[in-house]
């Protein structure tokens, strides 16, 4: 699983290296969107996967079976999930910053912050959805299309926070986003850990 | 509750539907500590349905459920502790070994001294030299004696069988009948559904029929043979209403 993440992510990295020629102007303009448009497909296709193996089986009934408060499973996968894509982040953030010749390293602090949260937010929504989609006919189209809308402003601020640290600037102008992203997570695991016993329910 | 001491489970006005559909009507069942009941009747008669609801899978929608005193509605947890339960499926991870899916299951449930109970459960089953196998490499009547080993892990006071003898070969089924008959004597409850007869009847203390949602027969073991058995229940499913116990 981790490995076909990677090995997407990887190729999104390079494909975009190869359509920009090197030190254009574009780039830095365009750097935090592509990097999070490589990040949520990376992290989508890694999500979607994470209650097909349960249900195969039944073995998510075993785990309903099991004497363990249901909430802890949503969070063990949730928490999964996060370490996946974390760990995609961190071998292709510094490919990024090598083709795109952008230095991330000087701001590495509030670029972690910014990627950390905002990656804790799509795993957040993402696993919540795919429990619900993994239940339907047409799980992989199902979850991008419920996560989407939903994390729309996620994204958004993602993005401009991205943006903002890349262009060195201060942490006044970072700040801001970040705080709608750190509200955006706690919303949504609010959400999930209040619903996740009633999506996994059988009739 | 306390009168309820001496049974196991007990269920009252137990009713089940789906949508319009009824799978269970106002079902009674008492089943004492120690007894072990054997559920028959026809394909989508709500044997399944009844093992859910018992197992906190599935809620009723109406009636009580008192499993050892507790409800599935307000403590599952400490429901789910005590039953072991055999499904259609085998809640096994295919990508994992037996000794690994055994592991896994036997954490959750906290079981202590692990590592010695799933040696032991394998051996039980016969599964010792393939403990290493991913399930996955596993024939189907493999899987689901590893899927009853699995059930047992945690030493549950309460047994729900939902067709366990699925796929298993002669030997097979007659270790699992063993094994049934050694834990019936350490006082444990089982309730179990099947459609084979003569396994069925070998070890109950008590038969019941289910049909379309409701219970047709209930009888003592005691004095049943097979054969008289076979006769009555090809009289109740050919459905003559009315006939009852
Ligand atoms: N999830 C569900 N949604 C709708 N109807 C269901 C559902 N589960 C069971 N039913 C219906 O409830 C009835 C009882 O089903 P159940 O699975 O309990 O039968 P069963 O006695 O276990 O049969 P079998 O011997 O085939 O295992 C059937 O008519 C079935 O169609
Ligand atoms: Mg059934």
């Amino acid at each position: 699983m981790i490995f076909s993440m990677l090995v997407f992510s990887l190729m999104v990295a390079v494909i975009f290296n190869f359509s920009f020629p090197p030190g254009s102007e574009f780039i830095d303009d365009a750097a935090a969107g592509i990097i999070w448009m490589t990040f949520i497909f990376t992290s989508l296709l890694g999500m979607s996967r994470s209650f097909v193996r349960e249900v195969d089986k039944g073995c998510m009934q075993g785990l309903l079976l099991a004497p363990i408060d249901r909430v802890d499973i949503y969070i063990s996968k949730m928490l999964i999930n996060l370490i996946f894509i974390i760990m995609v982040e961190v071998v292709v953030v510094p490919l990024f910053s090598v083709f795109f010749k952008i230095n991330l390293f000087d701001s590495i602090g509030a670029l972690s912050a910014v990627l950390l949260l905002s990656t804790l937010g799509f795993a957040i929504v993402g696993t919540l959805f795919s429990a619900i989609a993994v239940n339907t006919r047409t799980r992989e189209v199902m979850l991008p299309i419920l996560h989407f809308p939903v994390s729309i402003p996620l994204i958004i601020c993602a993005v401009q926070a991205t943006n903002a640290v890349m262009a060195g600037q201060a942490w006044s102008v970072i700040w801001p986003w970040l705080k709608i992203i750190i509200a955006f997570d706690l919303i949504f695991f609010l959400v999930g850990y209040l619903t996740f016993e009633y999506i996994v329910e059988d009739s | 509750m306390k009168a309820e001491g001496s049974f196991a489970i007990t269920v009252a006005g137990l009713t089940k539907c789906f949508g319009h559909m009824y799978a269970l009507r106002q079902v009674d069942l008492a089943v004492k500590t120690g007894e072990f009941v054997t559920i028959f009747g026809p394909n989508g008669a709500g044997k399944t349905t009844l093992i859910r609801i018992l197992s906190t899978l599935s809620k009723s929608s109406s009636g009580e459920v008192s499993i050892l005193g507790s409800s599935p509605a307000k403590e599952p947890e400490s429901i789910r502790r005590q039953i072991g339960v055999i499904g259609h499926n085998t809640f096994l991870y295919e990508e994992l070994t037996a000794a690994e899916n055994l592991k896994f299951y036997g954490k959750l449930y906290s079981v202590s001294n692990l590592g010695q109970r799933i040696e032991e459960s394998l051996a039980e089953v016969g599964l010792s030299a393939r403990a290493a196998d991913r399930v996955r490499t596993f024939s189907r009547g493999m899987q689901q004696r590893l899927a009853i080993a699995r059930a047992m892990l945690h030493d549950p006071s309460i047994l729900l069988l939902d067709e366990p003898y699925t796929g298993l070969d002669q030997h097979a089924a007659h270790v699992l009948s063993e094994w049934l008959s050694r834990l019936r004597k350490e006082s444990r409850t089982t309730l179990m559904v099947t459609h084979n007869i003569e396994r069925g009847i070998e070890l109950a203390d008590r038969i019941v029929v289910l049909r379309n949602g409701e219970f047709v027969y209930d009888h003592l073991r005691k004095g049943v043979s097979a054969e008289d058995f076979k006769q009555i229940y090809n009289d109740l499913v050919e459905g003559k209403p009315g006939k009852h116990a």
